[in-house]
Order: structure tokens, then sequence, then C-alpha cells
């Protein structure tokens, strides 16, 4: 017995180390399912329009998939703790409207009061925490259920933002508070930079902060996490607060980018959402994907309706298009074993 | 209850868990009565007893997850902490469940170190340094894991390695295993004890639950056996012979248990056979299943008795297809009536009336040939199933969900009689029912074998198999015994059941 054990010792490094290897190798290639996609859409995309591989046109794509990416790192966070949030579009277009509506003037649709525009930037935060706490506190604490609450949420939020602008456009937006949207730093647009800051950030706290680990076994083995003494309602709501709060940071994007705020903002948002999350590889069930599998869904998504616009195809096509290739994609990460269920 | 070793003389052995005189109640179940048990450190402490004698509500005490009504648990020598304090708990006992408590997605690593901070820093992991301390700890007990494997691809014996590592690396020094050979094979079982073993040589007390009592002579030191709430018997286990642990179990017989469970005499002449199932093997992990071989024939019923985990469920669940075996067939003629084990998952739909969920199986005899519904064709057949078993219901149309637990049950094995079934496969059919609607449930099954049905009934219940002509006894499955000539003894029974060497 002595024996096996010292000869056990011996030869575990070696061993040990060799099986590293090959697990980070496989981990990886799961994560990154979707790059040979990407390599073949921007081949595509070179041959359909030589317009394609401009600098201008690929930070236009970015640009496009900045305020998308920040509702995909919310909806991932949610995902992976076991539960998910339909309102996060609602929320995308209700929190900047109410910002930007305190702050334009009447003339552009606003309430007229024109109060500092750093005013609004905090409104929009306070919508998105308010939103999230709400939503967390009766689909955790209260037991809703979460397709059904947050559905319901949606509705009432995109009504709200519907109702309160009447169908018109809040316009003529203080500098500030488009700043986001609008700027570019070292000649790309602000929006772009945090969107990818976001996505580091919480790649970065979910693989070493002891929470983002918890949030794993959360989604992944509820009972199990309890009985490790993890606080999971606390997680869990909190994982709410923060994802509407960037939900509503993606709304500032989009509307700084466009330099108002339109009655239909987010609407319709979160299915590209729900599909970017899970061809990346965050799995429905909770605990399992890695952000940087939701990162390679935006780009894809994006790199798809850029190369569909470039195309020439009828607008009226473009959507019908954007399903069967999210199909395609499902596909391929179920034949590779990146969503096993 | 007799004390067969008393602490040493001169030195007291280090304790790591006390019960003394525990008393826990239900409403009006007493589920402990004054029970008091000692696990020191460094021994293997066997716990027995037959289904509802206590084993699990002095785990419950001894975990933290219920407080005793009276007495009081000791752990490490120290007094139990207070139940909110689940981290105390944590740190001085840990209990490995049947059911898993390992987070699939998550590396073996993470999951032994799961909400605990490796090294100094509290906030971040170091994985790095859980990596390394995670496979130290596995080299330090001997475990042949790798730390860098997902937990989803874990085998049963894998998963048990990790939360007992969990467990050892809090600090814990006294370890429940809750029938963990269960689900096991052989070559594992051996593992596991060599594993046992070497956790008592490092000071770990172990208190081992288990059905299979030879399992007891070859790791434990001490047994305690439970039976209807009372510790009945403590004990060195070389002093106590397996037909005085068994009889501990079963204990002197109340009328009501008596020694001999009466049968229906095997008639002459049975049918056909109706049901044959030839070297099946199934792969599951409700209990797997290794060359059964068995045929019922028209008139006779068949009792497949088991513990949780034999495999005798597998097998009916194979019979009717719902899982898909590895090898072997399965031949049975004509409807097959199945009443499932779990009545709430595959039952019944809850929120339909009696009558609906009575006639789903007989749909396309209800309905014409444009596949319209006569509601009078399916009060026909409902009314004559509320008859047959007795349904205690307001209306045909109430909702199955409002019924009570035993009439529920009826509409089960009623929806598996509808179809006139020539095969009837039925699993517990009266678990968790009051003693009326168990004598209609198996008044009924007992009618449909006179009728020439072709009957296999898997049980764990002794009451159950007075319907039956013949019993097949499976242990980690495969068919252990055969018992032909009823009245069954119980005692040999009970033997057989729990893995004893019998002769049959």
């Amino acid at each position: 017995m002595a024996e096996r054990a010292v000869e056990a010792k011996a030869a575990g490094p070696q061993t040990v180390t060799r099986r590293d290897l090959r697990h980070v190798v496989v981990r990886w290639f799961r994560e990154l399912t979707l790059v040979p996609v990407i390599v073949v859409l921007m081949i595509g995309g070179a041959l359909v329009n030589p317009v394609f591989f401009t600098t201008s046109n690929l930070i236009n794509v970015a640009e496009g998939g900045a305020a998308l990416g920040m509702v995909v790192v919310a909806e991932s966070l949610i995902l992976l703790t076991g539960k998910f949030d339909i309102s996060l579009q609602g929320t995308f277009g209700l929190a900047p409207l109410l910002g930007a509506w305190l702050i334009a003037p009447k003339a552009s649709e606003g309430l007229g009061t024109q109060w500092n525009p750093l005013v609004g930037l905090l409104v929009v935060v306070l919508v998105g925490l308010a939103v999230g706490t709400f939503n967390g506190l009766l689909v955790i604490k209260a037991n809703f259920n979460a397709f059904i609450f947050t559905l319901a949420m949606s509705i009432l939020l995109t009504g709200l933002q519907l109702g309160w602008l009447g169908g018109q456009t809040v316009y003529n937006l203080p500098q500030a508070y488009i700043y986001l949207g609008a700027e570019s730093w070292l000649g790309v647009p602000v929006a772009v930079w945090i969107t990818a800051a976001t996505f580091a950030i919480a790649a970065w706290f979910l693989r070493y902060h002891r929470v983002g680990r918890a949030m794993y076994a959360i989604g992944g083995n509820l009972e199990a996490a309890r009985a490790a003494g993890i606080r999971v309602d606390r997680i869990r709501i909190g994982v709410f607060m923060v994802a509407s709060v960037l939900a509503a940071t993606g709304g500032l994007m989009q509307a700084g980018r466009v330099t108002a705020v339109t009655a239909g903002q987010g609407s319709n948002l979160i299915f590209g959402v729900f599909a970017a999350a899970v061809i990346g590889g965050i799995s429905l069930e909770g605990g399992r994907g890695r952000i940087i599998g939701a990162l390679t869904g935006v780009i894809l998504l994006s790199l798809v309706t850029n190369i569909l616009t470039l195309s020439n195809i009828s607008s009226a096509w473009i959507d019908a298009v954007d399903g069967a290739i999210i199909l395609i994609a499902l596909g391929l990460a179920k034949l590779i074993g990146t969503e096993r269920t | 209850m007799q004390r067969l070793s008393s602490t040493g003389p001169a030195s007291k052995p280090v304790t790591v868990g006390e019960a003394d005189n525990v008393s826990k109640s239900f409403g009006e179940t007493r589920a402990l009565v004054d029970a008091s048990l000692t696990v020191n450190a460094g021994e293997c402490h066997a716990l027995v007893g037959r289904n509802g004698a206590g084993k699990s509500t002095l785990v419950s005490l001894f975990t933290g997850l219920s407080r005793p009504d009276r007495g009081s648990i000791r752990l490490a020598g120290q007094p139990a902490p207070g139940l909110a304090d689940r981290g105390a708990w944590l740190a001085r006992v840990a209990c490995v469940y049947q059911r898993s408590m390992v987070v699939p997605p998550l590396t073996v690593a993470e999951n032994v170190f799961l909400n605990r901070p490796v090294g100094g820093d509290r906030r971040f992991v170091n994985w790095k340094r859980m990596r390394a301390e995670a496979r130290d700890l596995m080299l330090e007990w001997g475990f042949d894991l790798d730390v860098d494997q997902q937990a989803s691809t874990l085998t049963v014996e894998q998963r048990q390695i990790v939360e007992i590592a969990r467990a050892l690396s809090i600090g814990a020094r006294f370890l429940i295993l809750d029938e963990p050979t269960a689900a096991l094979e052989k070559a594992a079982v051996d593992r596991l004890f060599e594993r046992v073993r070497r956790l008592r040589d490092g000071g770990v007390g172990v208190l081992y639950i288990s059905h299979h009592l030879e399992e007891i002579y070859e790791i434990c030191q001490r047994v305690s056996v439970l039976r209807d709430g009372e510790l009945v018997l403590t004990g060195n286990v070389a002093e106590v012979s397996q037909a005085g642990l068994v009889a501990a179990m079963v204990g002197s017989a109340p009328p009501r248990r008596a020694t001999e469970i009466a049968a229906v005499p095997k008639t002459a002449g049975f049918g056909e056979t109706r049901l044959e199932v030839i070297a099946l093997n199934v792969v599951s992990r409700a209990g797997s299943v290794y060359d059964v071989d068995l045929s019922v024939r028209a008139g006779e019923c068949v009792g497949l008795v088991g513990l949780r985990g034999s495999g005798s469920a597998t097998v009916a669940d194979a019979i009717v297809g719902l899982v898909k075996p590895r090898s072997g067939s399965v031949h049975a003629q004509g409807v097959v009536g199945y009443v499932p084990q779990d009545r709430h998952q595959r039952g019944f739909a809850p929120q339909l009336g009696v009558d609906e969920n009575l006639t789903h199986a007989v749909l396309d005899r209800i309905s014409n040939r444009f596949g319209l519904v006569s509601s009078r064709r399916r009060t026909a057949i409902a009314g004559r199933e509320v008859a047959r078993l007795q349904i205690v219901a307001r209306s045909l149309d109430q909702p199955v969900a409002s019924l009570s637990g035993g009439n529920q049950q009826k509409v089960v094995v009623g929806r598996a009689l509808a179809a006139e079934p020539s095969v009837l496969v039925a699993i517990n059919p009266t678990v968790g029912v009051d003693v009326a609607s168990k004598e209609a449930l198996l008044d009924a099954v007992a009618n449909a074998r006179d009728d020439g049905v072709a009957v296999l009934l898997v049980s764990d219940d002794f009451d159950d198999l007075r319907v039956c002509t013949r019993l097949l006894v499976m242990v980690r499955g495969r068919i252990t015994a055969e018992f032909d000539r009823p009245p069954w003894d119980r005692q040999r029974l009970i033997s057989a059941v729990e893995g004893l060497e019998v002769a049959v």
C-alpha cells in the first residue's frame, strides 16, 4: 500500500499536467465553436461587397453590436444562475427614455425641466436598479415563474414607454447624455470600448470572483449550493439588479447612437439576445457556458445583420435569413456539443 | 436496550458524534424514542433497520437539519451548534446522501472547495492553489481522481469521493454514508470499502447506513439496530450473528406482522406464458440490471422483491419500454397495463377529472372513427373502474389532484386495468396509502390475476406479496432467490432481500 502511494506521488504531477492541457484545449474548443462560422461569414461578406472589409464598416458592425452586447452580458449572468429575464428589453427602452424626458426641452418632446444631463444619467441607472430589484424579489423571493412574470413586466414597460411618448421621439439631447453612443476614443466609438470592457470584467469576475463561481454553483445544483452555505437568494436577486442596470446602459448607448429615444427602442431586442447567448453556449438550464462564448454569439449576429444589409437583400427578408442562420448555428453548436440539453 | 460494548475503563475513546436519549415526533408519528448512539473516532459504526425505522430521522438530527424534541446531540465532544449556523455543522459532520450534492458544470476541485476560499484571499479564486490543494487532498487520502475533470462526467462512485473529500477538507471528522453502495457495482464497492478503511485509520468516525448486512460484517466494528424508532441493539459486529441482526430488525411478531405472509396457494396449471424477459441487461442510475430472466403466465402473479436500487423497478420500466436495455429481450403478449413507481410524475394528469384519467389508455376505444370522444362511453368505462376499485370521489369529473392519496393511487391502477390488459406490471402499487385503500388495490390486482391476467408486482412492501403466487428476489441487479411455495417465511425473505446467504 505504502509503495503504491509513493508510486502515485511520483507519477502524479506528470500525468496531471498532461490532463490539464487536455481539459484546457477541450474547454476552449467548446467555447470557440462559432469562430469558424464567423470566419466563413467574413469571407462571405468580403465576396458580397468589397465595402465589408473597410475599417469604417467593421467599426459600424462593432457599434451595432455594442448595445446588443450589453444586454447579452446581462441575460447571460441571469441564465447562468438558472433564471431569465425577458423584461430586459423593456428596461433597455424605458430607462433612457425617462432620463431623456427629464432633461430634454419641451420643444423636442421632453418635460421641459431641462435638468442637468447627469441627473438624467442617474435616472437611467436608478430605473434599471428599480426594475431589477422588483423582478428579482418577485421571481426569487415570491417564487413567481420567471417566464410569465418577466414577460408581463416586459409588456408593461414597453407599454409605458409607448404611452408616455404617444408614439413620438425625444430628441435634441445634451452632449453628456449621448456621450456613450455618439463619441469616439482613438477612432472607436465609446460604446464599443465600454461593451468590450464589460465583457472582459464579466468574464474575469465569473472566473475568479467567489460570487462568480457561486453563480455557476447555483445554476448547476441549487440544493448543493445552498448546502455549501452560499447565500443563494441574495446572489440571484443581486444578479437581476446588475443585469437590469447593464440593460439600461445598453439602452443609453442605443439612444446616443441615434441621438434620440424612439417609442420603439428595445422592442423585439430580447429574441436576438437569447439567440446570441444560446448559440454562444450559455445553457438555458443554468450553470453552463462562458461569457467569451456569448461574445462570439454577439459578433456572429452583428455580422449577419451587416452582411445582409450590404448584400442588397430586400430588408423584408432580413428577419427570415436571420432566423435561418440562428438555426444553423444552433445545429452546429449541438453537433460540437456546446449545448447538450 | 442492550449495550454489548461499554466505554473503555482507562482511556475514554474520542467521540465524533453522540446522540443522547434523543426523541423526535412528527405529528402523531413517533419517529425516534429515547435513542442513544455514539460514533467514535476511527470506527465504522453500522446503522441498520427496515424502512421507516427512524434512520433518516437520526441522520437529520446528526446533520442539523432538525432538532430533537428531547435529548441532545454532541459533535466532536461538544454540544451541537444552533440550526442556523450551517458553517459550524459542515465543519463537524457531513452526510453523503444518495441524491448528489455535486454541481455538474464545475470541476472536481471547485466542487471540493465549493464556496470556500483557498489561500488568504476571501474574494477571489486562486485557481492554481485550489487545484494544488485538491490534488494534495486526493493524494493524502489515496483518492484517485483527476481534480480538473468536470463533475458532470463523474460516475456515482467518483461523485461520492468528491463529497467525502469536500467534508474532509472542511475539517469534518464525522462522516455519515447513507446507503453508499446502492448504486455501485461490485468492484466499486470494494474500492469504497478500501477508502472507508483508510478513513477509519485516519481517525474519521463513520456512521454506515446500509440494507446490505453482509457489508457490515466486512467493514464495521459496531452495529446499532433501529426498529420502530427505538434503538433495540448496539453491539460489536463480531459478537452479533446475522440471524441476531435480522431478528432485532424484525422484532417479535405482533399480530399484524405475522412471521408468515399468507398468500394464495399455487393452483395447478396456469395459462400460457404472457410475459417473458430474457437475459435483460440495463444500465440505470435507479439501479442497473444484470442478466435477468423471468416469465409470467396467465393467471400468475409474480412478486419481484428488492430494495430501492436493486434494479427491480428498472426491470419493470424496461418491460414497458421506459428505459432502453443494453441487451436482452422482452416479449409481452397483448396489451400491457402499467402502474408506475411515482404516481405524481407518471401516474395521472392532476388537473383532469377522474373519468379522463381513467380512460387515457383507452382513448381509441371511446372515440369514433373521426377521433371524437364519446362521453357516454367514457362515463361507462370510468364508472366500471370506479366501482371495481371503490374510488371515492364527489363526481366523475373531480380533478384527481384533489383526491386523497389512496384514491389517486386507485385512479392510477384503474387506468392500467381499464385497458383490459393481458399483462399487468405494477411498481409499489400501495405505497403511501391508507389500510382500506390498500385492501381495495390488492383485491383489484388479485381479481385481475384470477381473471387470467399475467401480473408482475414489483414491491418492497411485504403486505403486497400476499396476492402473489411466486416471488423472485433481486439483490444488486440480479435475481438471487425464488420462493415458489406460499406462505412465505418473513425471516427468510428478509434475509434474502437484504442480501444475506440463505439456503432456498
